[in-house]
């Protein structure tokens, strides 16, 4: 039904090309109407035109000699270390022992940030207690707590794995509180009328009512937690991505130092695929997340 | 659920009425709403509640599902009523035989629900969501969720309110029948006379927070329930609109 109005009236502002104000103040109507002719393959791979247009250039200059070799290796340089770097061993190590702080720093951030936030979301005396202080010490950014934090922990695993726990700790406490709030209170007064007990309520209604927000919370987690690793692990590592960087700073490979640059940024992505991948299956009955049926 | 709805002894469960309310007082503060109210609806029995906006009726009805508590007086019930609100309430996150199921005590669950679906005409709609149903779907499925808990008194807030003349007309017809079949004491809160007339066994004009008319005409009655009579007794004159 609607979409048939929709079409009708995109066709009429296609044909109504005398009104150009019209169609620009309306933002809704005007992707539709550029869609019909590039399509959405042909706007995706105009997309990545222009990241490939530099890396070409980045390469050109390279060979060319306009870009030292100390300041900004060649991309084809930087795959070759690559490879190097994963026949010799080291890479991948550093790799593992790099995921697998982030990964525990990210367990037990999300463990403190959720219980937290669940308690304070569905208890005011818990909120009263709680959320004050918690909100205080979120106004810190985190990574000012760093030289606090080597002096109680050093420079160990145990420094890294609480700094990533810090950073993971807020955003996903932040976001459940808010999801627990934001329930619809004529969802809750239904499980009264329905006669759910409070567990029933909160399995069936107050959790899955806030899970969109808490995986918001994971997802912008997931940013900190990465954040939070690079930082620790340029002090003091003695293995992992950072280590691996801070090492080559010191000998100036330059190759080396954008290679674990690339790395932290294809790991970046590969957490956002996560977390859209969780949204898409946890969420398939959000209109904004699920895939159309 | 609500400490002040009492339940009726057993022996009165079988044959005893779908609810019984005396001298119920709700007040918000120093402002009272409902003033020693006395109802009874019989089980099988289709009561319609006309009144302007804010003369208390869906007061009286959030009151009797248990919703709001009571300042004075008596709500007696056999057991939990069903209600169906002016929106569906759906829950978006689960499938319609699990919003139907919801709160429902039993191993079968998911058959008794497929069974009140089939009855509001949605018997092959169990596992979609509830985003992909229209408006007069969303509230078939509010009613079968109601209509599965078998209740004794039913609590209709509403409900046809937000739906186009033509999907309202068929849902009457589809709750003359549903009701027919479950035989439970109804409640029909609306300001909707048309309504009222075609539905109710018994129509109540509610006023100032005490029930000010009472027209007792069974809709199949020779006599049928006047109109102009009910527009009146809601303050509206119908010299003045023809």
């Amino acid at each position: 039904m609607s979409n048939v109005e929709l079409s009708g009236i995109d066709r009429t502002v296609i044909g109504a090309d005398s009104a150009p104000s019209s169609q620009s103040s309306d933002n809704a109507l005007a992707p539709a109407a550029t869609k019909s002719r590039l399509g959405t393959r042909g706007l995706q791979l105009l997309s990545w035109l222009a990241p490939v247009v530099l890396v070409i250039i980045w390469e050109w200059l390279a060979q060319a000699g306009w870009l030292s070799p100390q300041v900004l290796p060649a991309p084809s340089k930087v795959i070759r270390t690559a490879f190097k770097l994963v026949t010799t061993g080291t890479l991948l190590n550093d790799l593992g022992v790099s995921l697998l702080r982030a990964a525990a720093g990210f367990v037990i951030g999300t463990a403190v940030g959720g219980g937290l936030g669940i308690l304070v979301g569905f208890s005011r005396v818990a909120e009263a207690l709680i959320d004050r202080s918690v909100q205080m010490i979120r106004a810190i950014p985190f990574l000012a707590a760093l030289p606090l934090v080597i002096v109680w922990l050093g420079v160990g695993e145990t420094q890294k794995i609480f700094l990533v726990a810090l950073g993971v700790t807020f955003p996903i406490y932040i976001n459940t509180v808010l999801g627990i709030r934001q329930v619809d209170p004529k969802l809750l007064e239904l499980g009264r009328v329905q006669g759910l007990s409070s567990l029933q309520l909160i399995r069936r209604i107050i959790l899955p009512g806030a899970l969109p927000s808490i995986l918001t919370g994971v997802r912008y987690a997931l940013a900190t937690a990465w954040l939070a690793l690079v930082v620790a692990e340029t002090i003091g590592a003695q293995s992992g991505i950072g280590f691996l960087a801070m090492d080559a700073r010191e000998f100036l490979r330059t190759d080396v130092i954008v290679l674990t640059i690339v790395i932290y940024a294809l790991i970046g992505v590969a957490a956002d695929g996560i977390a859209r991948v969780l949204e898409r299956r946890l969420l398939a009955w959000h209109p904004n997340y699920g895939a159309a049926r | 659920m609500s400490a002040h709805v009492a339940p009726l002894s057993p022996a009165s469960f079988e044959t005893g009425p779908a609810v019984v309310v005396s001298n119920l007082v709700r007040s918000y503060g120093s402002r009272v709403v409902i003033e020693k109210l006395n109802l009874r609806i019989e089980r099988g029995e289709f009561v319609a509640l006309l009144g302007e906006s804010g003369c208390g009726k869906t007061t009286l009805l959030r009151a009797l599902a248990g919703l709001d508590s009571i300042q004075g007086g008596r709500i007696v019930a056999p057991r939990r009523p069903a209600v169906v609100f002016q929106e569906h309430r759906l829950l978006p996150w689960d499938s319609l035989w699990r919003n139907v199921s919801l709160g429902l005590q039993v191993p079968d669950a998911r058959e008794r629900a497929a069974e009140a679906l089939t009855e509001v005409g949605l018997g092959d709609r169990l596992d979609d969501w509830p985003r992909n149903l229209s408006g007069g779907q969303a509230q078939r499925v509010a009613l079968a969720r109601a209509l599965v808990q078998q209740p004794e008194l039913l609590l209709l807030d509403e409900p046809f309110a937000a739906l186009d003349a033509l999907t309202r007309i068929r849902m009457h017809e589809l709750v003359r029948e549903l009701v027919a079949n479950h035989q439970p004491g109804v409640l029909l809160v609306t300001h909707d006379v048309d309504e009222a007339i075609a539905l109710a066994d018994r129509i109540l004009v509610m006023r100032n927070g005490a029930i000010a008319y009472e027209h007792r005409a069974a809709r199949n009655a020779s006599t049928p329930i006047s109109r102009t009579e009910l527009l009146r007794e809601l303050g509206v004159n119908s010299h003045s609109i023809h």
